[in-house]
Order: structure tokens, then sequence, then C-alpha cells
């Protein structure tokens, strides 16, 4: 019988086949740890006896949702990470370059077929390289800092099968969402989602990689694309045979099939305040709005800010509506200036800041209070996600967020 | 912990992690300085009215969200003695288990049940309320061994012998 990709992982992992349901101890290949939760991982690692870590090369730790530190107490985290690091001897810390998601797989600290976990709900976005990647608790990250192993169970796997060309103006942002309203915000929970078909083939890693970390909003475990030539540049690796076979069998056993035709997809939007409450641009049009943030780690790539950016060149924000990019990493916001976009988002009135998380999960920078509305291309429009619980967020891609921010207003790009 | 009664709050689907404590909140030093704004932003002020040995019954995919592993420690913290819930986030529920939080699925209770009502839990066996019975399944091994041994940190000090 075929394998779905998530099978083949974990058999390459632990040296036998493996079936859905069963539970497994998985070797991690590396972890990935914020600066939010690095004090509560530094205490539980120790509350737990552990004397070293069990490869401290295989350990990042990434600041990120506190820079720069916008309270004296988020300091605090800083000076215990940079503790933790230094008495364990660990090299791969990064303190101001980005966004934790954006940085594993730019740093290449993550290849096709490894096995990641993360502190964070995102780490599903490593999927985009063909890795399995999924998120776990400070507790459980203490406990693989000691023995490098994890228990977990092996998924079930849903295929999304999507082929045919895009229509304009509708990027990989709108897929995920569409993607998320037909499942729901629980429709994957415990499975794996494996991404195939012809438009899949055609996308950058970096459209990948927003569906990829998106999917968690379905609730699925990982997200995974099959390597190919564009991951291999990506990670400027060659492919070995191995990582070349992270595709599904055409007998694997999938407990749902879904088909899409690229042609279908519209610009959507995901509004207040659920992740699947999904409509069409087309429907929202002429909804007044108060901010628009272009970045995070679903959507703060280069070709996001160059999507935005060709819908705003020679344009103007509207006079009331502050808008707000974030590049995903330093690297990304240094490319952005070199290519120009940065002149034209900045001539069309765009606050450019820092790449960080702040904003996106309401911590620093950007906050809205009761009644605003904010079209946003993070990930999360949760009650009080980015200021009170009666701000409205629309969760939408980089080019619907340009739009609507020229426009002050939703309006289709 | 074999058989146990408490009264129930009753909330609905989809209660996300940043419900059960915001993100700006997540810098306070420790789980009980957070715990008086668990579910804020939808309920202000049920976290003070929560009594120790009550029980949480929710609707379908509770803990969905972030990773943060505070969400199940403020419910225990609050005092909570379990969550009962039509499905669980998948994040959420590693977390609960590994802090010691029991869950339990089921399906139906929540729609029969109102906010206030006594229900009495008999672990890997039933949950009764008003006379009707629900039966529930019982947790994997592995997952039991970790709850018995009073979380993942214990689990491990025991591998560590101390």
């Amino acid at each position: 019988m075929g394998l779905t990709v998530i099978e083949k992982i974990i058999r390459n992992n632990v040296g036998r086949e493996v079936k859905p349901g069963e539970i497994v101890t998985v070797n991690v290949d590396r972890v990935m740890i914020h600066d939010i939760f690095i004090p509560f991982v530094a205490a539980k690692f120790e509350e737990m006896g552990f004397q070293k870590l069990w490869d401290a090369d295989k350990a990042v730790l990434i600041y990120d949702h506190l820079v720069p530190a916008s309270q004296v107490d988020d300091t605090r985290h800083f000076k215990i990470g940079n503790e933790f690091v230094h008495k364990y001897g660990m090299k791969n810390i990064h303190r101001a370059d980005g966004i934790c998601h954006q940085l594993m797989t730019e740093a290449g600290y993550v290849k096709p077929g490894n096995i990641v976990f993360g502190t964070d709900s995102h780490t599903t976005t490593y999927g985009c390289v063909g890795a399995f990647s999924s998120g776990i608790g400070y507790t459980e990250m203490a406990s693989i800092l000691g023995t490098g192993t994890l228990w977990m169970k092996v998924p079930e796997t849903i295929k999304v099968n999507i082929t045919g060309t895009l229509p304009k103006n509708v990027m990989a942002k709108d897929i995920i969402l569409r993607l998320i309203g037909d499942l729901g915000a629980d429709g994957a929970t415990y499975k794996a989602l494996e991404f195939s078909g012809d438009t899949v083939g055609q996308m950058s890693v970096a459209s990948r990689m927003s569906m990829s970390n998106m999917a968690v909003e379905a609730g699925a475990k990982c997200a995974l694309f099959t390597p190919d030539d564009k991951t291999a540049e990506y990670c400027g690796i060659t492919l070995t045979d191995k990582e070349k076979d992270l595709a599904g069998d055409s007998d694997a056993q999938y407990c749902r099939i879904i088909n899409y035709k690229a042609e279908d997809f519209v610009p959507v939007m995901a509004c207040p305040s659920n992740v699947d409450n999904i409509k069409p641009v087309s429907e929202l049009e002429g909804t007044s709005i108060d901010q628009v943030f272009i970045g995070s780690c679903t959507n703060g790539r280069l070709e996001d800010l160059m999507a935005a950016a060709e819908i705003l060149k020679g344009k103007k924000v509207a006079p009331f509506v502050k808008l707000i990019v974030t590049p995903a990493s330093r690297k990304i916001y240094r490319e952005a200036i070199e290519n120009g976009t940065m002149a034209v988002l900045a001539q069309a009135g765009a606050i450019i800041t820092h790449p960080g998380c702040g904003l996106c999960c309401g911590r620093t920078g950007g906050i809205l209070t009761d009644g605003e509305r904010v079209v946003a291309t993070n990930n999360r429009n949760f009650l009080g996600r980015m200021g009170t619980s009666k701000v409205e967020i629309y969760l939408a891609s980089p080019k619907s967020a340009a739009a609507c921010a020229v426009a002050g207003k939703i309006v289709v790009p | 912990m074999e058989k146990f009664s408490g009264k129930i709050w009753v909330l609905g689907d989809d209660i996300d992690t940043d419900i059960i404590i915001p993100t700006e909140y997540l810098a306070l030093k420790t789980v009980e300085d957070m715990a008086p704004y668990a579910f804020s932003p939808l309920r202000p002020g049920l976290a003070g009215q929560i009594k120790k040995g009550d029980i949480i019954v929710a609707g379908k995919n509770f803990g969905c969200g972030s990773s943060r592993e505070q969400a199940p420690e403020i419910i225990k913290a609050l005092g909570i003695q379990c969550v009962i819930a039509k499905s669980f986030a998948r994040i959420f529920f590693r977390n609960a288990i590994n802090n010691g939080l029991l869950l339990i699925e089921n399906n139906r209770l929540r729609d029969a049940v109102s906010e206030g009502d006594e229900i009495t839990v008999t672990m890997n066996e039933a949950i009764m309320h008003k006379g009707t019975k629900y039966p529930i399944t019982s947790l994997p091994e592995n997952l039991m061994e970790i709850l018995e041994a009073g979380g993942l940190v214990k689990a491990m000090q025991k591998r560590n012998r101390i």
C-alpha cells in the first residue's frame, strides 16, 4: 500500500513503516523557541532535572514577539534567554533578525524531510519545504531539549489538489482562506494537509509558506508540500532521492481528497471574528476601515510587499487610514529597499516598522480600539487579537489589503 | 480522582487561546497573575466567579489558536477540575495533559446542560447529568501515565531520578 508524505517522513525518522493512529516516538531534527516562552522553557528544563541540552546545535532561539521591547518587563525575557544560551552552549540565537517562522527556513535551519517542533502554533510553516513541523507548549519543549525525542500520533492525511492558473489578483492567501472556510476552524484537527497539483508546483516557496503557515487555523497538525526544484533553490541544496520521494503515492490512503480549479478562486477575507468566516471581497465592498496591516509570518515576504507596492505605486493611502507594513525579516527588509519596493510603499504613505510579531498579536504598535476596523494580512482575527475585543479584524491577501488602504474601505483589488 | 462532581460553566464553540488568556497579559510573571484575565475578551469577570472544583463544558474546537501553555495552566489555577468539550484543538490537548489538566471529549453534553447545573464524572466511564448518563472513552495509555505522574515535569523528574 502506498504512503502519504507524512507517513514517509515518519517512516524515515523511526526506521519502519507506520500507520495513522499509531503513537510513535520521533527523533527531533530541530527545535525553535521564541522570546515569549523562553523563560518558561528554561524554568521547566531545570525543574525536570536536566543538566545539558541533547544537542545544542539543534536548538534555535529567536527574539521576535517582544522586539524591540515595549515594556520594561519584556527585557526579562531577553536576559533569561541570553543566560540560557550562555549556560548551555547554544549558538543559534537571533536577537533582532526577524520573525521566527521566516528565519527557520530563510537561515537554513530546516530542510526537506526534517521533523521540527516550535513553541508557536504557526510552526506548521516549514511544511513549505516538505518538513514535518508543528507547535507544542513549553513543557514539551523542555522535555525535547533534554531527550531529543517526542511522542506523536501518526496523523491521517487530507489531500488538497489544485490545478490550473490563478486569476489575476488572487494570491496563495486567498486559497488558504477559502480552504479554511471549506474545512472549518476544526476541519483538519489532528490531521496532516498535503498539497499537490500544478498550481502548487508553479507557486514560489514564499506562497507555499503562507499556506502552510495558516493550515493550523483549520486545526491541522502540519501542511506539506513536496520538495521540488524551487525548494532546492530556496534551501540552497541539491535534493536527494529520499527528499524527491516526499510525494504522496498514487495508492496512498487519504481520509479526504479535496479538488480545486485555480480559475474558481476569487479574493476573499476572513470576517470577524473567526478564521473560517470566509466571504468574497466583492460581498464586503464599501465597508469602512481605519487601519491596514501588511506583514507577519503569513504575508511579510518580499513577494507580498512587492504585490502591495504594485497596487500602491503612484497612489496615496486614504488620509484617515493608517497603513502599517512589517517585513518578516531583516533580509527581506534589505531586499525591499534594494529593489525599490520600500520607496514605493513610503511614498504612498505607509508606516514601515522593524521586522517582528508585535503588531499581529496586539503586543506592540498599531493597537486598535472599540469600533475600529482593520484589514490585515496576518493569520488570526480572534477577539482582542489586535487591541480591544471590540476591534473588527478582516484577514486578507496583501493585494486586497493594499487596495483597501488606498480606497479607505473594503474593495476588490 | 475516580469520581467527582462539580458546578458547570457553559461556553460555546471555538474558545480560542486569545480568549482564554489575551497576549497582552502573557508577559506577566506567573499564571496566578494572569488568571484574573482569563476569558476576559468574551466574558469579563468570569475568572473571578469560578470556584475551586467547578467544571467547564464547551462546544467544539476548545483551545484553538496559539501554543500558549498558560491557557491550560490558568484554567487549572482557577481551580477547574476538568474541561468537557465536543472537541479540543491539538496543541491545547497536549498542553493540558502535560500540565495534569483532565480533558474529556463528549459530543452531546454541551447542548443538554445549563450553566450552574451540577454534573458527576466517573473517570474513563461516564458523566451523569440530571439522571442522564453520557458514556466517555478512556485516554491512551501513554497519556494516562503522564496524567497519573501529575504532568510531564514530574514524569521527567522520575526519568532523571530527582
